[in-house]
Order: structure tokens, then C-alpha cells, then sequence
């Protein structure tokens, strides 16, 4: 393997070129390969993944990612069970984004009804899939810091996201898996002072987020343990179709809510509540882990501002759409992506007229952006096969549904 | 009777200890003349050996309570409530009971004799390295001439454990946590040793109790980081080195729990495992002694200077005084050490590997060239 042509690291038989550039000479010992397996149960992979990777010293030479662990046949279920009924289900691929999921489901379902969601309710789709982003990406950036070593921002960050998981217990009951965004509208409207929560969490938000940014982010250790480290180029990005922060992280501006709005997300654009952020490379080049990082973090700031465009823009109204007490799906086939936290979550459903789907399929983002560890992690040391993982950002949950 | 150094002067090639263990000075007092010439010796030095012993544990069994403590109020939480009643005072003593009871795993591939050995190795190499260390002024077990090479010497023999440890697991993550460990310790044993050289030119001697009270100018002040101008950014070089040889976090790379599971420990569990856990903390509190009497005054502050106005050099009160204000200064070394932990991430081998050799080692010797050169001018000036 570490001879192989095809290879994106060359291995010279007299020297090897280490990830920081400098070659050393091999002497008269050359030492075998180390395979080891990274997991199923290893503290990096966030989850039951296993990832074979095969090391010299501390130098990875190949890795592959093994799936399937946790594979719960969340599709076939789709093809079992009632419309209404897989929504849960939903729930349980990306548990840290569980609101996008339904969303996601849900959208895909009223595509092929062809009906009309009340405004209010679009609000509050909107609202919550944003605060369950940002629940995400807090999730994301803090674990990412206990793979760097840094314990105190994991717990930090846990501290809003607990108070996210409040606001949707009082929304919806629910903490982790919530199936409040539903096929036709949202379950019920928001509870009296709700939505003044949200603005208040929103403002204390702000600063804590400026906190997170010095104490980790911007943290020298953190900058020199992720920049120039697991760099995708641009063409890359393209090549494995990376979606999400990974892609934006390569210098790719796109992004599903500007770029094929739904919900209000083209009008909110418009009136300019929101940007998105794209890597540039600030501390090494662009596209390395650091990239993808800032990314995240800034994103966060973003869906600050969302929720706060929908706050300002809600008024009253019904939350829920005419569907029926029966949902009847007409025959028909329907493709909605959206802009989940990891990426495009696309749902792909099948009618045949009858109460239950007959294709319901998923594009789970985690699963199309682990494709690429193969190609980026071969020449870099250990520890950067750790940062390479955390700032793919999988969730176990959604890549093997 | 209480032993000091205002004995007899020390003869400067001499090679032994004069100052001698404190319990036989007591025994032969006490004890019947019939007793035979090597039983005092013996009891003595089982004493003495309790008594590290013991008290080692207590401040590593301190240490790891304060440690879950400090890093529950900085993370936001309360650490242990409620063993023991009073701010779960009693938690490290329910967590030895649990890792007691607890099944002692050897793997089936494992080396069994070097895996056994390992923990015992580094438990006794770190307890040892106590011998040396003064309790109070009056109060040692050997006051050795080489004090601080001796405990260098034996707080090192605490990587060979590591390393076997590690060998002996038959584990690919163990054998990472060891490569790693003796990589990264000699690298910085050379920073360490350097760095301590610079208050050793300037106390002149080896003896941690010469060299604390070498200190007692300036009513308790005259600390040799005040002394010499390259005295303070040796102590900072200290601090990284100490934490790459006690492997706490930043420098933690031989164990690196989201790297490679937990090292070293990866195989170990229970007891074993405890004695690496007793070790870390046995090492930090050292460490930190070493740095307090060689950089910080050691026993001398105005307190010590108080008590000893009042009560006389070699009285209790004034042994008690320099005793905590020991302990206090090694306590806030380890805080210093809490706190690095809980707030930075770990750079990577390489990195580490670069600050240790590229930049630590020639800063280390510039402060030593220039602290010999200030001490020599300042000599020279001053007669």
C-alpha cells in the first residue's frame, strides 16, 4: 500500500516525505506497516465506525472507513409503515439534527400532496431547524475540541445547547427526537412567551459565541493542530461531491437555502439577514480543517441572524395545513434537499396513491463527505487522521441509517 | 532532638549524606542498649518508609479530588457533592475502594511478568524519588548531597514503567502511548535538567534543604528567581518541561484519551491502573516541590521569617510554618497545572518534538550561559 502508484502519497524507497513537508531518509531498516482499527468503539470516531488505517511510525499510509454498524434499515421502514408513521423515524438518522430530518421528510411528502403551508407555520419550521443547526454545530465544533484535547469548551458549549433543547421541550415535549415539523405544518403553535425566549436566547447566545471563538477556535494549539491539515482543493470538493460545511470550507460557495430556497429562506436572503460564510483559507490554506471549523462557527452566527429575520417578520395565523384526518398521497414522485447541518439531506418518495410510500429513499450528507477520508488521510500523522474525522463532522446515525 | 544542617559542616568531597534519617537519631535515643546494631536501622527505615508512603498517597488522593474539583468549577459544574458530606471530601477514597474491588484484567497475549511489574515499577521509582524531598527544615529522611539529581534520576525511572507498560499490553495503542512517552521524555529531560541548572549555579549546592535556605535573605524573600535576572524565564522553561515529564495535558501525548484510546493504560485496570493514576499525581506534586524550593524560596517566606524571630531556628512552630509554606507553594504549582489542563487543546508528536528540541534546549542553555556569566560579574564586582 505505501508503494502504490495510485496513491495520492508518493514514498520514495530512500526517503518518504513527512506531512510537514521535510523528507526523511530511510536507513538500512525499513519497518513494517501498522494496521490498526480505529474503532468501533474508539473515542474519534464519534460513534460506531471503524476506520482501517494502516500507519509507519506515526504516519498514516492508507485508511478506509467501515460502515454499517448501526444500520437500523430506516428505508425499508419507509417502505412499511404509514406516511405519518415514518416521520419519527426520521427522528433517528441524524439525532443531533432531528428537526432538519423531519423537515426534510415532511417537505418531500407535501411535494407530491401539492399543498399550501400556512406562513406561521413556515416561521416556525424555519426557527427551529435553525436553532436545531445551530444545537448541531455547537455539538460539532465542542467534540471536535475534545478530539483536539480541550475538554472545557465540550461542556461550555453543552450549556446552550441544553438551553436549545429547553425551548424545544417546551415547544414540543421532545428533547432529542422531536417529529414536531410534520407533513402539513408544525404540531402546534408555539406556547406563550415562546417566541420572546428565543430573542432572549438569541442575545446571550451572541456574546457566549464570542467566548467560544477566542477559547478555542482562535486558540494557537487549535490553529496549529488544524490549519494546513487535511486540505480538500476545490477540485476535490467537486470530485467527491461534498456537501455542506466541507464543501464551503474548500472555497465553494453554495448553499441549498440561498441557492435553491425553500421555505422562506430565498426572502429572508433578499432582505439580507443572512450570508454565508465560505473558507478562505485565513490561517493555512483554504480547505484544511480549520476552514471547515470556522465555517461551522460562523454558521451559527448565521442562523442567529435567521432566527432573529423570523421573529421580526411572524405573525399570527393557523400552523397547520388542510391535509385530512386520513392522509390520501396522490400517485407521484417527489426530490426535496435540504440544507441539513451536515449537508444536503435529500428525501426521494414514491406514491402509487395507497397509505403507504412505495420508494422512500435518503441522501444522508454525513455518508456522501466520509468518501473522501480515503484520499486525504494517507501522509498526514495519526493525531491528523483524529482532526481529519472531527471536522468531517459524521454522525454515525445518518451514514448508515 | 531535631537534625539540621547546622550540625557539623559538610565536608565538599564527601560523598554520603551527613545529615542522616531522623527516626535512628530518635531510636537510638530511646531504645535498650541490648537491641542488636541492625535492628534500629531496619525499624528506621520501615518507618521512614511508611511515612512517605503515606504521606504520598494523602496528597495524591488530595490532589485528585481537588483536580475533578478545580475542573468542575471551571467547567461550569460542581465536581463531587456527595461522598463524605462536605463537598464530597470522601470521593477519592470511594474511587480507591471501587478500583480495588474491581477485577484485575490481564490480557491473554499480555506479557504477563513485565505487565505486572510495570505499575509496581513506576509506583516505587515516584515514592522513592520522596526520600529525598525534605518535610520542614529539620525533618528529612536523607538529606542527600545529590538531593535533586537523586530525585531527577528516579522520577525518570518512572518512564521505563510507562514504556513497559506499554510494551507489555501487546497493544497497537498501548505501544503508541509508549513510543511516544520515551520519545517525548527525552526530549525533555535534557529542557528539564537545564533549566534546573540555572538556580543550581546560583545556590551552589545540590541539597534541597542548603538550597532552600540559602533563600531566607530579605526577611524570607530573597528567592533565587529574584537573585539572577535568567532565574524567572527558567522557571518558565521549568513549567513546559515539568509538563512533559509528568505527561499532563497539554503534553499528555503517551496517553491522548481521543487518539489512542488511553495510551499507555489501554489494557490496565483496577489497582494496576490506580498506581499510574497515583503516579501522575505523585509526579505533579514533586515536580512541583522541586520547582518551589529551587525557583520560590522553598521553605523561606515571611512567615517562616516570622516564626522564626519569635521561636528560634529548629523549633517546631517554625518547622510546622516552612512545612506549609512548602505545601502551599507546591499546591499552586499544581493548580497552575489544573488549570493549563482544563483550558488548552494538545499539540501534536511532532510539534511537541519541535518545541522541545528546536526551542526549549537552546533556550535553556542561553539561560544558563547567562546566569554563569551574571554570577561570575556579579562575583567579580562584588568580590
Amino acid at each position: 500500500m505505501a508503494n502504490d502508484p495510485n496513491s495520492s502519497v508518493r514514498f520514495h524507497p530512500e526517503y518518504r516525505t513527512l506531512p510537514g513537508g521535510e523528507r526523511e531518509y530511510m536507513m538500512d531498516v525499513r519497518t513494517a506497516d501498522l494496521e490498526i482499527n480505529m474503532g468501533p468503539q474508539h473515542p474519534a470516531t464519534h460513534g460506531v465506525m471503524k476506520i482501517l488505517i494502516r500507519t509507519d511510525g506515526e504516519v498514516v499510509t492508507a485508511a478506509q472507513p467501515h460502515l454499517g454498524f448501526l444500520h437500523r434499515c430506516a428505508e425499508k421502514i419507509g417502505e412499511s409503515v404509514d406516511w405519518m408513521q415514518y416521520l419519527p423515524y426520521t427522528d433517528r438518522y441524524d439525532y443531533l439534527a432531528s428537526m432538519n430530518n423531519n423537515l426534510g421528510y415532511s417537505m418531500a411528502v407535501e411535494k407530491v400532496l401539492d399543498i399550501e403551508i400556512p406562513r406561521r407555520a413556515t416561521m416556525l419550521r424555519m426557527i427551529c431547524a435553525e436553532l436545531n443547526r445551530i444545537a448541531s454545530h455547537l455539538v460539532a465544533f465542542c467534540t471536535y475540541g475534545i478530539d483536539m484535547g480541550a475538554f472545557t469548551p465540550f461542556l461550555y458549549c453543552f450549556r446552550e445547547r441544553e438551553w436549545i433543547l429547553l425551548l424545544f421541550e417546551k415547544i414540543c415535549g421532545a428533547r432529542l427526537t422531536y417529529s414536531y415539523l410534520r407533513i402539513g405544518g408544525v404540531f402546534n403553535d408555539a406556547p406563550p412567551g415562546w417566541l420572546k425566549e428565543v430573542g432572549h436566547f438569541c442575545d446571550v447566545f451572541e456574546e457566549k459565541w464570542k467566548d467560544y471563538r477566542d477559547l478555542l477556535l482562535l486558540n494557537h494549539i487549535f490553529v496549529k493542530r488544524t490549519a494546513d491539515v487535511g486540505v480538500i482543493t476545490r477540485q476535490q470538493a467537486l470530485d467527491f461531491a461534498l456537501i455542506g460545511p466541507m464543501m464551503r470550507g474548500s472555497g465553494i460557495d453554495f448553499d441549498l437555502r440561498r441557492d435553491i430556497p425553500y421555505l422562506l429562506y430565498g426572502e429572508a436572503y433578499e432582505d439580507g439577514a443572512y450570508k454565508i460564510p465560505v473558507g478562505k483559507g485565513e490561517m493555512g490554506q483554504v480547505g484544511d480543517c480549520w476552514d471547515r471549523t470556522w465555517v461551522r462557527v460562523n454558521e451559527m452566527m448565521e442562523s442567529i441572524a435567521i432566527v432573529r429575520w423570523c421573529l421580526e417578520n411572524i405573525e399570527e395565523g393557523p400552523v397547520m395545513g388542510e391535509i385530512g384526518k386520513v392522509l390520501k398521497v396522490p400517485p407521484g414522485e417527489a426530490y426535496v434537499g435540504i440544507e441539513n447541518p451536515r449537508g444536503e439531506l435529500g428525501h426521494y418518495v414514491i406514491s402509487n396513491g395507497g397509505k403507504i410510500a412505495v420508494r422512500c429513499r435518503v441522501r444522508g450528507p454525513s455518508f456522501c463527505n466520509l468518501a473522501i477520508l480515503e484520499d486525504i488521510m494517507p501522509g498526514t500523522f495519526l493525531a491528523d487522521a483524529v482532526a481529519i474525522i472531527g471536522a468531517t463532522d459524521v454522525v454515525i446515525g445518518e451514514t448508515d441509517r | 532532638m531535631w537534625i539540621g544542617q547546622s550540625e557539623a559542616p559538610v565536608e565538599a568531597t564527601q560523598e554520603t549524606a551527613e545529615g542522616g534519617n531522623l527516626t535512628l537519631t530518635w531510636l537510638t535515643e530511646i531504645a535498650p542498649e541490648s537491641w542488636p546494631g541492625w535492628l534500629l536501622p531496619l525499624i528506621a527505615a520501615t518507618v521512614s518508609v511508611v511515612i512517605v508512603i503515606a504521606i504520598v498517597a494523602v496528597l495524591a488522593l488530595v490532589a485528585t479530588w481537588l483536580e475533578r474539583k478545580v475542573s468542575g468549577h471551571m467547567q461550569n459544574r460542581y465536581g463531587p457533592m456527595y461522598a463524605g458530606g462536605w463537598h464530597g471530601w470522601l470521593q477519592p477514597i470511594a474511587d480507591g475502594l471501587k478500583l480495588f474491588q474491581k477485577e484485575d484484567i490481564i490480557g491473554s497475549g499480555t506479557d504477563k511478568v513485565l505487565f505486572m511489574m510495570a505499575p509496581g515499577l513506576v509506583i516505587a521509582a515516584i515514592f522513592g524519588a520522596f526520600v529525598a524531598m525534605p518535610l520542614a527544615p529539620d525533618f528529612f529522611f536523607a538529606d542527600i548531597h545529590m538531593g535533586v539529581f537523586f530525585i531527577l534520576g528516579m522520577s525518570s525511572l518512572t518512564t521505563i514503567g510507562v514504556v513497559m507498560a506499554g510494551w507489555a499490553s501487546n497493544s497497537k495503542w498501548s505501544l503508541y502511548g509508549a513510543m511516544r512517552e520515551a520519545a517525548q521524555v527525552v526530549a525533555y529531560e535534557i529542557p528539564l535538567g537545564l533549566s534546573l541548572m540555572v538556580p543550581l549555579m546560583v545556590a551552589g549546592t545540590f541539597s534541597l534543604i542548603e538550597a532552600s535556605a540559602g533563600q531566607s535573605g530579605w526577611y524570607g524573600m530573597h528567592w533565587y528567581i529574584f537573585q539572577n535576572p535568567f532565574v524567572a524565564p527558567a522557571f518558565l522553561l521549568y513549567i513546559v518541561a515539568v509538563l512533559a515529564e509528568t505527561k499532563r495535558a497539554p503534553f499528555d501525548l503517551p496517553e491522548t484519551e481521543s487518539e489512542l484510546v488511553a495510551g499507555f493504560l489501554t489494557e490496565y485496570s483496577g489497582l494496576r491502573w490506580s498506581f499510574f493514576f497515583m503516579e501522575e499525581y505523585a509526579a505533579m506534586y514533586l515536580m512541583s516541590l522541586v520547582g518551589a524550593v529551587f525557583f520560590l524560596g522553598g521553605f523561606e517566606s515571611p512567615f517562616t521569617a516570622m516564626s522564626r524571630d519569635a521561636f528560634g531556628d529548629g523549633h517546631l512552630v517554625t518547622n510546622v510554618v516552612a512545612a506549609l509554606t512548602l505545601i502551599a507553594k507546591s499546591m499552586a504549582g499544581i493548580l497552575l497545572m489544573m488549570w493549563i489542563r482544563w483550558t488548552l487543546p494538545r499539540p501534536r508528536i511532532d510539534q511537541v518534538m519541535t518545541v522541545g528540541y528546536k526551542y526549549l534546549t537552546p533556550l535553556a542553555l542561553v539561560c544558563v550561559i547567562g546566569a554563569a556569566a551574571f554570577e561570575g560579574l556579579w562575583q567579580a564586582l562584588l568580590g
